[in-house]
């Protein structure tokens, strides 16, 4: 597939692999803070082409996995009430809430559908006129655009049967947030696909104020390895800045009619994230004159998030402290098939990534 | 869930485009993009066209790797 395959060239990534090798002279430590980084990491064996004193840890960038119970339970609450349905993407379904999942309320006769986007929804609001659709807004910047058309086409058809559970959310204020928490970096390999939309822009401020170099990476092997070597370029230069490795689709400025959409729905808020708990300004929340969307009007239960109990280490995953070989469930209680922490859960979890795809821990 | 893959455009009928990736065909709004047309390549985003992808840059990437091995560097 074009744009796939030559970026999982053996020969690049052979390549890239010597170089990095010849460069090293220090320990590194980058943190890749997005999911999808996650998952392709350790699908493709990255880590096993790196000198051993390279360490790549996860960060807080898998959406599913840093959304509170708070937001499920929520969630659960809607899916209960009369005539309603709720439409969602499939990887919160089995997202454990304080009581019950999603999940768990389908099969007791909850209707939840899955789907693969907002207009999906907006169509099944379109076709039921006589119940409530609540579609599940989660994930970042890649994302939120997405339900900002959808609000926007909703307006515009006068739909009025459609809303939104909203915890779309931003990075930059987690990334400062993991900063601040002391976790010993050297660099980050950024969100390709949030700075498509974002620009590279949006990273300047880590280099500038903390003296952290930055690539935005695509998602293939070549692009992650392409990565690496130019982020250990930096730490020996300690000339840290932001750089565009994913230049097919990153630009510094991003896309402007996407961002436009974002501001027009959304403005910023405090919100939780799982492991980290309240961050102020690293929420979107739907300006006033969309309040009317808003499917928190339906919450009637005081719910509030809570972090995880017992020996889950999810938190402790998603902040960078831990790794999933840390806790003591990982692949014994818990597991794809019976997670207990939402980062077993998706696939872009850094649990259900070592689960499926590590051989050594 | 930030996973975008790359799909060439098939056909566009106003704001919405048929777009092929792997050989399987997707519907993705075109609202974010500007200019789309047939046979240009995009990431594909939960339902959406997030981003055109540039095949000069494409290629630039590749030919930077390969001229590694060429380079004093090495």
């Amino acid at each position: 597939m074009k744009y796939i395959d030559e970026y999982r060239d053996k020969n690049l990534i052979r390549t890239l692999a010597e170089q990095i090798e010849k460069r090293v002279r220090r320990d590194y430590t980058f943190m890749e803070v997005c999911g999808g980084h996650t998952n392709a990491i350790h699908r493709f064996g990255i880590p096993s082409l790196l000198p051993k004193n390279i360490k790549l840890i996860s960060g807080p960038g898998c959406p599913v996995c840093v959304t509170g119970k708070g937001f499920i339970d929520k969630a659960v609450a809607c899916s209960k009430m009369k005539n309603t349905i709720i439409t969602t993407f499939g990887d919160l379904i089995r997202i454990p809430g304080s009581g019950s999942s999603l999940d768990k309320e389908r099969a007791l006769g909850a209707d939840i559908r899955i789907v693969l986007s907002g207009l999906e929804a907006l169509e099944i609001a379109r076709g039921n006129p006589e119940k409530k659709v609540v579609f599940l807004g989660i994930g970042f910047e890649t994302t939120a655009p997405g339900t900002a058309v959808t609000i926007k086409q909703c307006e515009i058809n006068r739909i009025n049967n459609f809303y939104l559970l909203n915890a779309h959310k931003i990075m930059p204020p987690a990334m400062e947030a993991i900063i601040q928490d002391g976790v010993a970096l050297n660099g980050f390999i950024c969100p390709g696909h949030v700075a498509a939309i974002t620009g590279s822009g949006m990273f300047s401020f880590i280099p500038a104020k903390y003296n952290l170099g930055c690539v935005v990476t695509g998602f293939e092997p070549v692009d992650l390895m392409m990565s690496i070597l130019m982020l250990v370029n930096q730490v020996n230069r300690n000339l840290p800045k932001v750089e565009i490795q994913y230049n097919r689709a990153v630009t510094q400025n991003g896309n402007i009619l996407a961002q436009r959409y974002m501001s027009d729905i959304f403005e910023s808020c405090d919100t939780f994230w799982r492991g980290f708990g309240n961050i102020p300004g690293s929420g979107l929340k739907l300006r006033k004159e969309y309040e009317k969307y808003d499917a928190e009007r339906f919450i009637t239960q005081d719910i509030r998030n809570q972090e995880d109990d017992g020996l889950c280490i999810c938190g402790d995953i998603l902040r960078g402290l831990k790794v999933p070989s840390d806790c003591p469930l990982f692949s014994v209680n818990c597991v794809p098939d019976n997670p207990i922490g939402a980062c077993m859960v998706s696939n872009e979890g850094a649990c259900n990534s070592w689960f499926r795809y590590r051989s050594d821990e | 869930m930030c996973l975008s893959i790359p799909a060439r455009i098939v056909s566009v009928n106003g704001s919405m485009a048929e777009v092929s990736a792997g050989g399987t065909i997707f519907t993705a709004g075109l609202h974010m993009i500007e200019n789309a047309k047939p046979g240009d390549y995009i990431l594909l985003h939960a339902g959406f066209a997030i981003q055109k992808i540039s095949e000069e840059e494409a290629a630039e990437t590749l030919k930077i790797i390969e001229e590694m091995n060429n380079s004093l560097e090495k």
